[in-house]
């Protein structure tokens, strides 16, 4: 299999221009007879298949929750870029580009990371007309602030509920033509297979998770936006249904899986207190901002935070990174946090957290100007810790937050399987190796509104798509499988409950696919994964009926499908001997302790192409870099 | 500072499917964190239930951090909750005395049918919205943002009011089941921007009369919505619909 990226030739600034002048466009009259399959209803599926139906397709869109406006992306807190360079601070689409790609270690395509902060602008200007609230300044213009990573502020934001408020916006425009007849909406339904026909995605067989039936639905074209695959490692700041079950099941078809590995642990969540935990806390991290992060200098020091005096404080951030600080990117974050706590310098009762203290801040803008920036922030840090943020500083420590890993995709957001596309976090797109605080919601939007509704028109204008219905037999087989797959959980009736297996593998990922990676504890992840998942299929306990709700069941099906992904991402992190951006080898590292890059032999997308169970082939997308030179990143 | 473990009773509803009558059953749950959460604790009562060979209660969740909606529970009578100003999910245990029995029950509203034990179908505020809970643009066909200007209290207001999550506690809340919080939240929302007001009339009126077709009943101010509201959207959101409301009535 050749790998063709379709970035189309001419200079980087023109080419997503005059590709959409090239693309072949569907006549208006044509569309309505298209009906195009949206699984996911976050910001990229909710925009997407809004902008489909708008254009006049017929569009049926589905979601696990019993609404779409629930889907994970609300939970975004801090904001969402855009290069409008509101603030005169020097911004530009270059800009916003180059600390992208850099951002991302330079494992991303520079055409695809252009296109995106080019169409940035647009998705604000798009958001403001739904009704968006951002945040605004007095004299009626917008108010921005920074994230990590840079070193403008291009950041919009709508209190701490950005994401919130941009999926409403989107869920507006999608209700909007819900009622207007061009989208059909199936909440509370599980895309458990994608169907090919004659190699193209022709279907999908749905779980009703009321009723337990399953349902068969023919489309033209399917597009996946179902988000990342963090819970893979149980614990992590996404929602609890979230889940890599469609991407996995269209993997196991014949698309390729991009970049397994990377994986963004996020430097500011609430740590982890108990056994019971079945989520963690994401602290914004606008809160670097104006929070400064600190351990004492030295280890064990046990006294309480306010009472160490300000000579034994290490601002570790500040002195490592003059430049950036407190604001570096990540995954560098992260890692300085679990170094200090190696050393034992980490605070709170596990010693597994550092501080992230507002005292300063509050001393020169006072406490009602850090309230109105982060009330809500504090609020809930105070809900789930019993402690007062105001009064002593924030414990953090990171978390599993974000993927950037997903299924391959070209410049048209097709996977290797004609006709379906991938969009939002379920793509491995735009992010490289790390992505910068605040792109997720930009690139879910950018692929929802503004690109795919272009692209996907230029597959369905050029290919032959013969009527198909329901009663064909790829549809039939597919749903045969899926339903022995669930009986078969049922059936099992083991002694370990499905939480307890999802338990023990995010430990193994955690432990040995986490923030630090090295090949002896991979090589171990990929002995113990296997084993795991042989256990599961003898052992697991699922409770319950097939016909009817059944919450329990729906999660032994994701489990098992995380049983199966969490083995490629150990082989993808155990075949990448360089670090880059999140996934950092210990193997290779910088003098001072950062992710050495190994440009000449991995500058490249690994894409794996499933085999058969624990088999995968590598191939390979070269990563050229003609209008930005990798250098090794440097935030000093 | 240690913090004891106590032991819970949970009574809780129990429903198979919207046609079977539904009861309350108790369960104890030993050795509960007082850090947990409500829905951990749930989590913990399931785990056993599981393991005993029954069926764990259904309830829903999703962002466990109080900002999806989908979950919601009465709890010991009260929406959400003893706390004001949270969901069901931000519900800590710490709240709770050792030994107490917290009766937990779905929301009880005739446009909310239970589909299982805790669980209803809300989907009625879908179909609300699809009526006019947007301002109708385009993708791509709009004006650059900053041609668009709004003051800051009115951007801060809107804000206030576009907080809602549409969990339905306010409806669960009211003795009449009205959906008026709901609505009143959404179309002050976007009647306060500029954007919104050419829409403003069309919106109300369509929203109201599809609020009205789903069973939901009339406001009379008793304010349960907002003292049970996990966003806190103040009742002056269904005086403004009211004002929208008349104006679209007679314009
Ligand atoms: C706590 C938190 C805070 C964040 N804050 C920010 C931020 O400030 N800025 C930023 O840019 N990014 C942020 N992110 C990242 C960002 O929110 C996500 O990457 C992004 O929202 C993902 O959007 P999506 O549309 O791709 O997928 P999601 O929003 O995850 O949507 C997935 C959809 O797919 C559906 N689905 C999944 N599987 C199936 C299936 N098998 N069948 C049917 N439907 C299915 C779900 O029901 C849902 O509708 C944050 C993430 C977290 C966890
Ligand atoms: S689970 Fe999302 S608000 Fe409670």
């Amino acid at each position: 299999m050749k790998l063709d990226s379709k970035v189309p030739s001419g200079p980087l600034a023109e080419k997503w221009d005059k590709h959409r002048f090239d693309m072949k466009v569907v006549n208006p009259k044509n569309k309505r007879k298209f009906t195009i399959i949206v699984v996911g209803t976050g910001l990229a599926g909710a925009s997407a298949a809004a902008s489909l139906g708008e254009l006049g397709y017929k569009v049926k869109n589905f979601c696990i929750q019993d609404s779409p406006r629930r889907a994970h992306s609300i939970a975004a807190q801090g904001g969402i870029n855009a290069a409008k360079n509101y603030q005169n601070d020097g911004d530009s689409i270059w800009r916003l580009f180059y600390d992208t790609i850099k951002g991302g270690d330079y494992r991303a395509r520079e055409a695809n990371v252009y296109r995106l902060a080019q169409v940035s602008n647009n998705i604000i200007d798009q958001a403001v007309a739904q009704g968006v609230p951002f945040a605004r300044e007095y004299g009626g213009l917008f108010a921005n602030r920074s994230f990590g990573g840079a070193l403008v502020s291009r950041t919009f934001y709508a209190r701490g509920q950005t994401g919130q408020q941009l999926l409403l916006g989107a869920y507006s425009a999608l209700m909007r033509q819900v009622d207007e007849g061009r989208v059909d909406l199936y909440p509370r339904r599980e895309m458990v297979d994608l169907v090919l026909i004659d190699g193209k995605a022709r279907g999908i067989i749905t779980r009703n998770l009321v009723t337990g039936e399953y349902e068969s639905h023919v489309g033209d074209a399917v597009v996946l936006g179902t988000g990342g695959y963090g819970t893979a490692y149980y614990l992590s700041t996404l929602a609890v249904n979230s889940n890599a079950s469609a991407v996995w099941r269209a993997h196991k078809k014949g698309a390729l899986f991009g970049n397994p590995c990377y994986v963004q642990i996020h430097p500011t969540c609430i740590p982890r207190s108990g056994d019971y935990q079945s989520k963690l806390t994401l602290m914004s991290e606008s809160l670097r901002n104006d929070g400064r992060v600190w351990v004492p200098k030295k280890a064990g020091d046990k006294r309480h935070p306010n009472d160490i005096p300000e000579e034994e404080r290490d601002y570790y951030l500040e002195r490592k990174y003059p430049t950036f600080g407190n604001m570096v990117p990540r995954d560098v974050a992260s890692r300085n946090a679990k170094a200090v706590c190696d050393e034992g310098r980490g605070v709170g009762e596990t010693g597994l957290a550092v501080y992230l203290d507002f005292r300063d801040a509050i001393k020169d803008f006072g406490r009602k100007t850090i309230e109105e920036r982060y009330g809500n922030l504090f609020d809930m840090y105070k809900e789930i810790t019993d402690e007062d943020a105001y009064e002593v500083p924030m414990r953090i420590y990171p978390a599993v937050h974000y993927t950037m890993g997903g299924l391959w995709v070209d410049y048209n957001l097709m996977s290797t399987i004609p006709g379906l596309h991938v969009i939002g976090e379920a793509n491995f797109s735009d992010h490289g190796a790390n992505r910068l605080g605040a792109s997720a919601l930009m690139q879910g939007l950018s692929d929802g509104y503004f690109v795919l509704p272009y692209t996907i028109g230029n597959y369905l204008g050029g290919t032959e798509l013969p009527k198909v219905s329901e009663d064909h037999e790829a549809f039939k087989e597919a749903s045969n499988e899926a339903k022995a797959r669930y009986d078969k959980l049922l059936s099992i009736k083991g002694n370990k409950t499905v939480k307890e297996f999802h338990k023990e593998l995010g430990e193994i990922l955690w432990n040995k696919v986490g923030m630090a990676r090295n090949e002896k504890g991979l090589k171990e992840a990929l002995e113990m994964i296997p084993k795991l998942r042989e256990e599961f299929w003898q052992n697991v306990k699922v409770a319950g009926r097939p016909d009817s709700l059944n919450k329990n069941l729906e999660f032994a099906g994701r489990v098992a499908d995380y049983m199966e992904l969490a083995e490629l991402m150990a082989k993808d992190a155990l075949h990448r001997t360089e670090s880059c951006g999140g996934h950092f080898r210990e193997e290779s590292q910088t003098e001072e302790g950062e992710a050495l890059r190994d440009d000449e032999n991995f500058s490249y997308v690994a894409a794996w192409e499933f085999k058969k169970l624990g088999e995968w082939e590598l191939h390979k997308e070269p990563l050229v870099f003609e209008n930005v030179t990798p250098t090794q990143r440097s935030y000093k | 500072m240690e913090k004891k473990n106590i032991t819970i009773y949970v009574k809780v509803w129990r429903q198979e499917d919207a046609n079977t009558k539904g009861r309350f059953q108790t369960y104890t749950v030993e050795d509960v964190n007082p850090d947990m959460s409500f829905l951990e604790m749930l989590d913990v009562l399931n785990e056993n239930l599981i393991k005993n060979d029954d069926i764990p209660i259904e309830f829903d969740n999703d962002c466990r951090e109080g900002i999806c909606g989908m979950c919601g529970v009465v709890i010991n009578g009260t929406a959400h909750g003893p706390k004001s100003g949270t969901t069901t999910c931000e519900v800590r245990m710490r709240q709770f005395k050792d030994g107490q029995t917290i009766l937990v029950e779905p929301w009880r509203a005739r446009p909310f049918p239970v589909i299982k034990d805790l669980v209803v179908d809300r989907t009625a505020f879908d179909r609300i919205m699809s009526k006019g809970g947007y301002i109708s643009v385009r993708t791509g066909g709009v004006p650059e943002a900053r041609s668009i200007l709004v003051p800051k209290e009115n951007a801060d207001q809107a804000m206030d009011m576009a907080a809602c999550i549409g969990c339905g506690a306010c409806v669960a809340a009211c003795p009449n089941a009205s959906a008026a919080l709901f609505v009143g939240a959404k179309v002050s929302h976007l009647g306060l921007l500029p954007q919104g007001r050419p829409e403003a009339k069309r919106r109300v009126d369509r929203m109201v009369v599809q609020m009205d077709e789903e069973g939901f009943g009339a406001c009379s101010n008793h304010g349960e919505c907002e003292a049970v509201c996990p966003k806190e959207i103040s009742i002056t959101a269904i005086a403004r619909m009211r004002r929208e409301f008349l104006k679209a009535a007679v314009g």
